[in-house]
């Protein structure tokens, strides 16, 4: 805590606000996954508009932030959390880790994003979003002259045998993803032979994302041979060249399961008037803007600007797979049973 | 008859990585049979190397070993026949001390009662009756000694090399054990070549005696003949430092 | 100290002294090791404060279970053997012989070791890949023996550079072949050190995590992927905690055996030689096993260098910015610092705490009970590497939330959990040493009118100097490559060198995998600077790292 604020005092003397560096007020802590990024100064300008400090904890990646907060439910680790998706609210919300409290200022636009209600709406707030889809990489099938898969009932057809690799279910989360895509298609009944195809299609499935794009995938910046891959709907910017005007690797539209990232209040907080303070600030437009370029998903704020990058290469899934928080909460374990039973034999 | 020759023999040894000196230099010397032969000098004149090349235990830099005229040269160590004895920490520390005694004759693949009988004459040759089941770190030095000789002995080794055997004895105990090797050396007909410091040690125990100085061999002929005529002043004075 | 065979009574300070010794490591590891698996395993067993034990039928009745259980330990005794027979070659070479390089050399063989397992794992299978190896339990096995052959080949390494050659000498002398030398002298004198080594790389690769997920395609769990996908996915603590448990009552068991037979290291320092033509075998399959090694790093290497035209050091000079898309927080070479920060913390603690604890496991008293208590302790101070980092991680988070250790949100934090790590290594180096002091030389010492702390300042100390260097040099290395707990602890704002590969290598495209890469031959070669520092300095140690 000391350090904290040490590190807060500086914060106040680095950005000129000396005025309440005297009497510096306890900073807000904000609980995050390890992906949660912000380009340097974001958070100062909320420091200098509330005269409150912002620290930034990490809690390892999505899941582990909310087993986290469960785990610390009797003393929490923080004031405000960032980071919560769909996948994991409900087990968030039905622990009672959250208080009450929605972004005051979330308008009609962005109401897609929003949760059931009893499901987290009361709760959690927007922030981002992003696709995970399947990706191709144009140049390899325009090499061999093979048309490019479009649709999840493509990958099981002849012609992708031993083309697709994904990420366990199990162990990642764009693999999480991807299952709950095929289980919105084809149904709590249906997936099981989905899968028991796409695994006779000779797909391979590795453990994480990292070992999936680098390894595996045939993309102009990795090492493999295969050219399809599950990824997200922004992976396609960063494959584009300086100065190119044709991204080398698309994501198809049709395969995607939308991931969206909340904020909330976490129950117990000492001052909840701070932390909702730090939720609305991250609904605002100063950090709307920044999350394209520092997490690689898309902000909900539909006043926030787009990169250019973003315009250009990045698509959105007009109408992605959707599978409700509840469900997905429910069914985890018995869907990822029946999941390593089929894939990982 | 002739037993071994060294002929020009060359030692070098790594100072650190990058420096080597010469360890012994251009040494020659001829042992007839059933001889014992001492090498006598201060301590870092190279007369263990020597022993140790010999034994075939060092690279070396030039010069052959001969044995009976052939060329030992380059047969490994444990084809050689030979044996040789420290000043101590030479015994096997996890094995009893007739497991000891026996070793080289398990290697040899004599038959268990033999090698039983063969352990029981050697711990009685050096005056060790009865210690076969004993553990070789409870003996005293003298006793340890003892037992690395019996092991030395036991294969009827054809050339028995002993580096400073006695040195880390008290006096007393060195002149009676001493003496002992000398009768049991003589007993066996075996061909013996022995390193120490101690000139009396070298006149107790052999018929020949070699100096070294400086990583050569300066002088070497019959025990009494040398002691009275050293070759140079630096022998002089070695030998009557003692 | 306490092993006064004399009737002279202790001085107080004396005492005083010994209880502190005993303590602080105690303290330390009750608070921050015991305190913390305890409550995680307590919130599994007793989530209401009644203990419920019905979790074990339960997690056991679950053929999953059973097969998990047989793959952990057969995967990690395995591992071990094989790191055995593939390190005794390495070892002899490394720490008989005297060549050029050997430093260098014997730093290079411990690389491995340090590197973050999400790099090496993309390396391995960068290699596999299209082989009929990929996937496949022998994958899994090239990894697990590719990290750890660096344990057999320091602890059996600095054993055997003790061990005095002239019974080998005699051996053959006497007319026994190279071979039989070494299986009926030299193996048996290694002994114990080869049971030491091969326990601590078990405990390693039972506990693997990364490196099995990675290579194994997810099919070939352990007891610690298990642990990792029922906290973090599930949130399933009953049965986490039955897992825990068992991953324990293993741990203990293996320590009890290996303190059998684990003796004590005779003191001589042997001159290594120059190799000579006996040594042939020994050679070539010393070289072929570091030429093995090699293949993952120079992989790595070559990737490093390779940018869109070419070869060049395009990727180096990237690590001064923050990656494509400003995918970091700080500049490489910042987490760079931060890492070297931390881990000069991190060895001061453990180096600390590691040396007092040997100082006091070194006396032998003379109650039977207070021996067996130290026995106990020794043994205690292994099971951190034994135990998931993420039930180690997630018990800090509910047990330091309260003064004064309410330390979640401290920096302190960091540091801790990799001196824990380091401290076990710490000790294993340190101790064989003290424990090798002739009695004696104490003694003289005090009778020559040396106070306790005199002696143990003159004899203790000054002989343990060195050993304290090499162990030092070790955690630190360690402590750099920690990534497990880092990653549960770090602050995104002051992320760590293995935190900011991680992340490099989790983001698409543009220069961020050649970063990641980049950073990663960075990291090891700090390592390897380190360690080869510290082996210029450890002319004369027997430790067992």
């Amino acid at each position: 805590m000391k350090y904290a604020i040490i590190a807060g005092a500086l914060m106040l003397a680095v950005t000129g606000c000396t005025t309440t560096a005297s009497t510096a007020p306890q900073p807000l802590v904000l609980v995050t996954h390890d992906s949660f990024a912000l380009s340097e100064g974001i958070l100062d300008t909320f420091t200098e508009q509330t005269g409150i400090p912002v620290t930034v904890q990490s809690a390892g990646d999505a899941g582990q932030l909310v087993n986290t907060l469960v785990l610390t439910k009797d003393s929490p680790l923080g004031d405000v959390v960032f980071g919560i998706d769909n996948t994991f609210a409900s087990r968030a919300v039905e622990n009672g880790v959250l208080a009450d409290y929605a972004s005051k200022d979330l308008t009609s636009a962005e109401d897609q994003y929003l949760l059931p209600a009893g499901q987290g709406r009361e709760q959690l707030t927007p922030i981002d979003n992003g696709d995970v889809c399947v990706n191709v990489d144009h140049e390899w099938f325009a090499e061999k002259g093979i048309p490019e898969p479009v649709t999840l009932d493509d990958l099981i057809k002849p012609e992708y045998k031993d083309l697709f690799v994904t990420e366990a279910a199990n162990s990642s989360s764009p693999g999480l993803a991807f299952l709950l895509a095929t289980i919105a298609a084809f149904g709590e009944n249906g997936w099981q032979e989905y899968w028991t195809k796409l695994m006779a299609n000779g797909v391979k499935i590795d453990a994480g994302w990292s070992d999936a794009y680098y390894v595996d995938f045939s993309g102009p910046s990795s090492e493999g041979d295969r050219p399809i891959v599950v990824s997200y709907a922004s992976s396609p910017p960063f494959e584009v060249a300086e100065g190119a005007t044709v991204a080398p690797t698309g994501a198809l539209l049709d395969t995607c399961f939308r991931q969206t990232e909340y904020a909330g209040v976490i129950a117990g907080t000492k001052n909840e008037a701070g932390a909702q303070q730090l939720v609305d600030f991250l609904l605002s437009t100063t950090v709307q803007n920044d999350i394209p370029e520092s997490m690689y998903v898309y902000p909900v704020n539909s006043k926030a600007t787009l990169p250019e990058s973003f315009v250009k290469f990045a698509k959105i899934a007009p109408d992605p797979f959707v599978v409700s928080p509840a469900d997905i909460d429910k069914n985890r374990e018995t869907w990822l049973a029946e999941w390593a039973a089929i894939a990982q034999p | 008859m002739i037993d071994l020759s060294v002929e020009q023999l060359t030692v070098s040894y790594l100072r650190d990585t990058s420096h080597a000196a010469l360890a012994i230099d251009d040494v020659t010397l001829d042992l007839a049979a059933g001889t014992v032969l001492a090498i006598l000098g201060p301590s870092g004149s190279g007369k263990s190397t020597l022993l140790r090349a010999i034994a075939g235990l060092e690279v070396l830099d030039a010069g052959r070993v001969l044995w009976r005229g052939e060329d030992i040269t380059g047969m490994p160590v444990h084809k050689r026949g030979f044996a040789l004895m420290f000043q101590d920490g030479q015994l096997f520390t996890h094995r009893s001390v007739a497991s000891n005694v026996a070793y080289a004759l398990q290697i040899a693949r004599m038959p268990v009662p033999e090698q039983r009988e063969r352990v029981a004459e050697l711990l009685q040759l050096v005056g060790l009756d009865g210690f076969g089941d004993r553990r070789v770190t409870e003996l005293s030095g003298g006793e340890q000694q003892r037992v690395a000789l019996a092991r030395a002995l036991a294969a009827r080794p054809r050339l028995l090399l002993l580096d400073e055997p006695l040195s880390s004895l008290d006096r007393e105990l060195r002149e009676r054990l001493g003496q002992d090797l000398r009768r049991i050396l003589v007993d066996t007909g075996t061909t013996a070549m022995f390193v120490t410091h101690d000139q009396g040690e070298a006149v107790l125990v052999a018929d020949r005696i070699g100096i070294m100085m400086d990583s050569r061999l300066v002088q070497l002929g019959d025990a009494a003949q040398v002691l009275a005529e050293p070759a140079t002043p630096a022998v002089e004075r070695f030998l009557g430092r003692q | 100290m306490a092993n006064a065979s004399t009737a002279v009574r202790t001085p107080p300070s004396i005492v005083i002294a010994t209880v502190l010794g005993v303590g602080v490591p105690v303290a330390f590891l009750a608070v921050f090791f015991a305190w913390p698996v305890a409550a995680m395993i307590g919130r599994g067993v007793a989530p209401e404060g009644i203990l419920d034990l019905g979790g074990f039928g339960e997690v056991f009745s679950r053929p999953r279970t059973i097969r998990l259980l047989g793959l952990t330990l057969g995967q990690a005794a395995l591992a071990s053997v094989l790191c055995v027979l593939l390190g005794l070659p390495v070892a002899h070479v490394l720490y008989r012989l005297q060549f050029r390089g050997r430093a260098l050399l014997r730093a290079l063989v411990l690389l491995p070791f340090v590197l973050p397992t999400v790099v090496v794992g993309v390396a391995f299978r960068t290699l596999l890949r299209g082989t009929p190896l990929d996937g496949t339990f022998v994958a899994i096995m090239l990894a697990l023996v590719f990290f750890n052959v660096a344990v057999v080949v320091r602890t059996v390494g600095s054993a055997w550079e003790g061990l005095d050659p002239r019974q080998e000498d005699a051996a053959r002398v006497l007319g026994a072949s190279p071979a039989r030398v070494f299986l009926t002298i030299t193996l048996p004198r290694l002994g114990p050190s080869i049971a030491a080594a091969a326990s601590i790389v078990f405990l390693f690769c039972a506990t693997a995590f990364g490196v099995v997920l990675v290579l194994g395609g997810t099919q070939f769990g352990t007891i610690e992927t298990e642990i990792y996908l029922l906290t973090t996915q599930f949130l399933d603590l009953r049965a986490a905690s039955v897992l825990s448990v068992t991953q324990l009552v293993i741990v203990v068991a293996l320590l009890a055996v290996v303190g059998r037979v684990r003796g004590s290291t005779q003191r001589r320092v042997a001159i290594a030689r120059r190799p000579r033509r006996s040594d042939a075998p020994a050679l070539v399959a010393a070289s072929l096993i570091t030429a093995a090694l090699a293949v993952p790093v120079l992989a790595l290497v070559e990737r490093s260098l390779r940018t869109s035209d070419g070869y060049g050091f395009t990727n180096f000079a990237l690590l001064a910015g923050t990656g494509s898309r400003n995918a970091l927080v700080v500049p490489v070479w910042v987490a760079l610092g931060n890492s070297l920060t931390i881990a000069v913390q991190a060895t001061v603690i453990a180096v600390t705490i590691g040396l007092v604890a040997s100082l006091v496991l070194s006396r032998s008293p003379r109650s039977p009970t207070a021996r067996r208590a130290l026995g106990v302790f020794d043994g205690a101070l292994l099971l951190p590497l034994g135990v998931s980092a993420v039930t180690v991680g997630f018990g800090f988070l509910i047990t330091l939330n309260q003064p004064p250790f309410d330390l979640r949100s401290s920096p302190i934090l960091i540091p801790i959990a990799q001196a824990l790590v380091a401290l076990p290594l710490v000790v294993r180096t340190v101790l064989p040493v003290l424990r090798s002091i002739d009695p004696r030389l104490r003694e003289s010492a005090a009778v020559l009118g040396a106070s306790p702390w005199r002696v143990l300042r003159d004899v203790d100390l000054s002989v343990v100097a060195r050993p304290v260097l090499a162990a030092s040099g070790f955690a630190f290395a360690v402590a750099l490559g920690e990534f497990g707990a880092t990653s549960f602890l770090s602050r995104p704002d002051r992320p760590t060198l293995p935190v900011v590969i991680y992340r490099l290598i989790g983001l698409p495209g543009g220069d961020n995998f050649g970063m990641a890469i980049a950073a990663s031959v960075v990291l090891a070669a700090v390592t390897v600077a380190v360690i080869a520092l510290v082996e210029r300095l450890r002319v004369d140690t027997v430790g067992a790292f």
